[in-house]
C-alpha cells in the first residue's frame, strides 16, 4: 500500500492509488453475459423488422429509433464493455452524443420553424 | 510475491519507456481509442442530421427512394454484424482467459462475417447501378416520381459507402491482430490492439443499429 510508494510525493501518491484500484483497467465480460446480449440484440433486430411490417404510420420512426437506441446501448455498455470501464472513458463516449445532440437540436428548430414554400421536388 | 511471474522482463511485450507500467500504457492507449470513437460519431453524426434535414423537407421522396432498398438484405446484414460483434468481444474474451484457440476461431469468424456483409453489400450496390440509381448527376433511372430522388441516392451511397469502408479497414484490422495473436503476441495481460480493434468494430456495428431503420425501415 502507501509505503509501496514512499518515493513518490503526495499527488503522485493520490494518482497512483487511483491507478491501483485498476479502474477501467482489465476488466473480463463473462460469457454468459456477452451470449445473452448477442442473443436480445437479435431478438430486437426481428422486433423492430417485425413492428415495420405493421406499418404504424407515424409511430413507425420512433419506435423503430427506441429499439435501435436499447440495441445501442447494450452493445455500448456490454460489448464495448463501458458498463466495466473508467468513468472517465464513459464521459469521453457521451461527449460525442451530447454535442451530436446540440447539432440536431438547431437544425431541428431550423427545419420546424422555418416557413416552407411550395416545392414541386 | 504473487506480482514476480507478472515482471517486465518476463514478459513478451514491453511498454514504452515514456509510461509508468503496462497498465498505465494500456488505459492511456484505450482512452485515446475512445477520443477516436468521438470523431467517428462526429463524422456519422453529420450525414445523420443532414439527413434529418433534407427528409424533412422532401419526405415523399425519401420515402420513394427507401422503397428502391430490399429491408431483407438490410435484416440479413443487421444480424450478420451483431453475431461479428459478439464473436468479437468474444475473441478479447478468450484471450483474456487464455483460450487461444477459440480466440483465433472467433477472430476468424468475425472477418468471414465482415466479407459476408461486403458481399450482400456488393449485390445491392450492384442492383443499384444497374437500375441507374445512383448520387447527382450519375442518377439515370427512368421510371421515378420525385424530381430529386438523385438525392436519396446521394445519402444512401454516402452513409453506406462510408460505414463500408469501416467494414473494409476493421476487416483488415482484425486480420492485423489475428496474426499477432497467431504468433502468441497476446495474453491476459497484454491484449491492448485486439481490445482497440474490437472498440472499432463494434462501432461499426453501432452505426449500423441506426443506419438499418433509417434507411430501410423508416425511409
Amino acid at each position: 500500500m502507501a509505503q509501496n510508494h514512499g518515493s513518490h510525493n503526495s499527488a503522485n501518491g493520490a494518482h497512483d492509488k487511483a491507478h491501483n484500484s485498476h479502474e477501467g483497467g482489465h476488466f473480463v465480460v463473462p460469457f454468459k453475459t456477452l451470449r445473452n446480449v448477442a442473443i436480445a440484440l437479435l431478438c430486437l433486430t426481428v422486433l423492430t423488422v417485425g413492428t415495420a411490417q405493421l406499418h404504424l404510420g407515424w409511430a413507425a420512426a420512433p419506435i423503430a429509433f427506441l429499439i435501435a437506441f436499447i440495441k445501442a446501448m447494450l452493445v455500448m455498455a456490454y460489448f464495448m464493455g463501458l458498463k466495466f470501464d473508467s468513468v472517465l472513458n464513459r464521459v469521453i463516449f457521451a461527449t460525442s452524443f451530447i454535442f451530436l445532440a446540440v447539432f440536431y437540436f438547431f437544425s431541428a428548430l431550423d427545419v420546424f420553424t422555418r416557413i416552407k414554400e411550395i416545392s414541386t421536388l | 510475491m504473487s506480482t514476480d511471474k507478472h515482471q517486465v522482463g518476463d514478459h513478451k511485450h514491453h511498454f514504452a519507456h515514456h509510461f509508468r507500467d503496462a497498465m498505465h500504457e494500456f488505459l492511456t492507449t484505450k482512452e485515446g481509442i475512445w477520443l477516436f470513437m468521438v470523431t467517428e460519431v462526429m463524422m456519422f453524426g453529420g450525414l445523420f442530421v443532414g439527413y434529418f434535414i433534407m427528409h424533412s423537407n422532401y419526405p415523399g421522396m425519401f420515402a420513394e427512394g427507401a422503397s428502391h432498398l430490399d429491408w431483407r438484405m438490410g435484416a440479413f446484414n443487421t444480424i450478420v454484424l451483431i453475431l461479428s460483434s459478439w464473436t468479437m468481444a468474444l475473441g478479447i474474451h478468450f484471450i483474456q482467459t487464455g483460450k487461444r484457440n477459440q480466440a483465433t476461431a472467433a477472430l476468424i469468424f468475425t472477418i468471414f462475417c465482415g466479407i459476408i456483409f461486403m458481399c450482400v453489400k456488393f449485390f445491392e450496390y450492384k442492383a443499384k447501378f444497374d437500375h441507374g440509381l445512383l448520387p447527382g448527376n450519375f442518377f439515370h433511372a427512368h421510371e421515378f416520381e420525385h424530381a430529386n430522388l438523385p438525392m436519396y441516392f446521394g445519402f444512401y451511397f454516402c452513409m453506406t459507402g462510408l460505414h463500408g469502408t469501416h467494414v473494409l479497414i476493421g476487416m483488415g484490422l482484425i486480420t492485423w491482430v489475428l496474426i499477432r495473436h497467431l504468433k502468441g503476441e497476446f495474453d491476459g495481460e497484454y491484449y491492448t490492439p485486439v481490445e482497440g480493434v474490437g472498440l472499432f468494430w463494434h462501432i461499426v456495428d453501432l452505426i449500423w443499429i441506426f443506419l438499418f431503420p433509417l434507411l430501410y425501415l423508416v425511409g
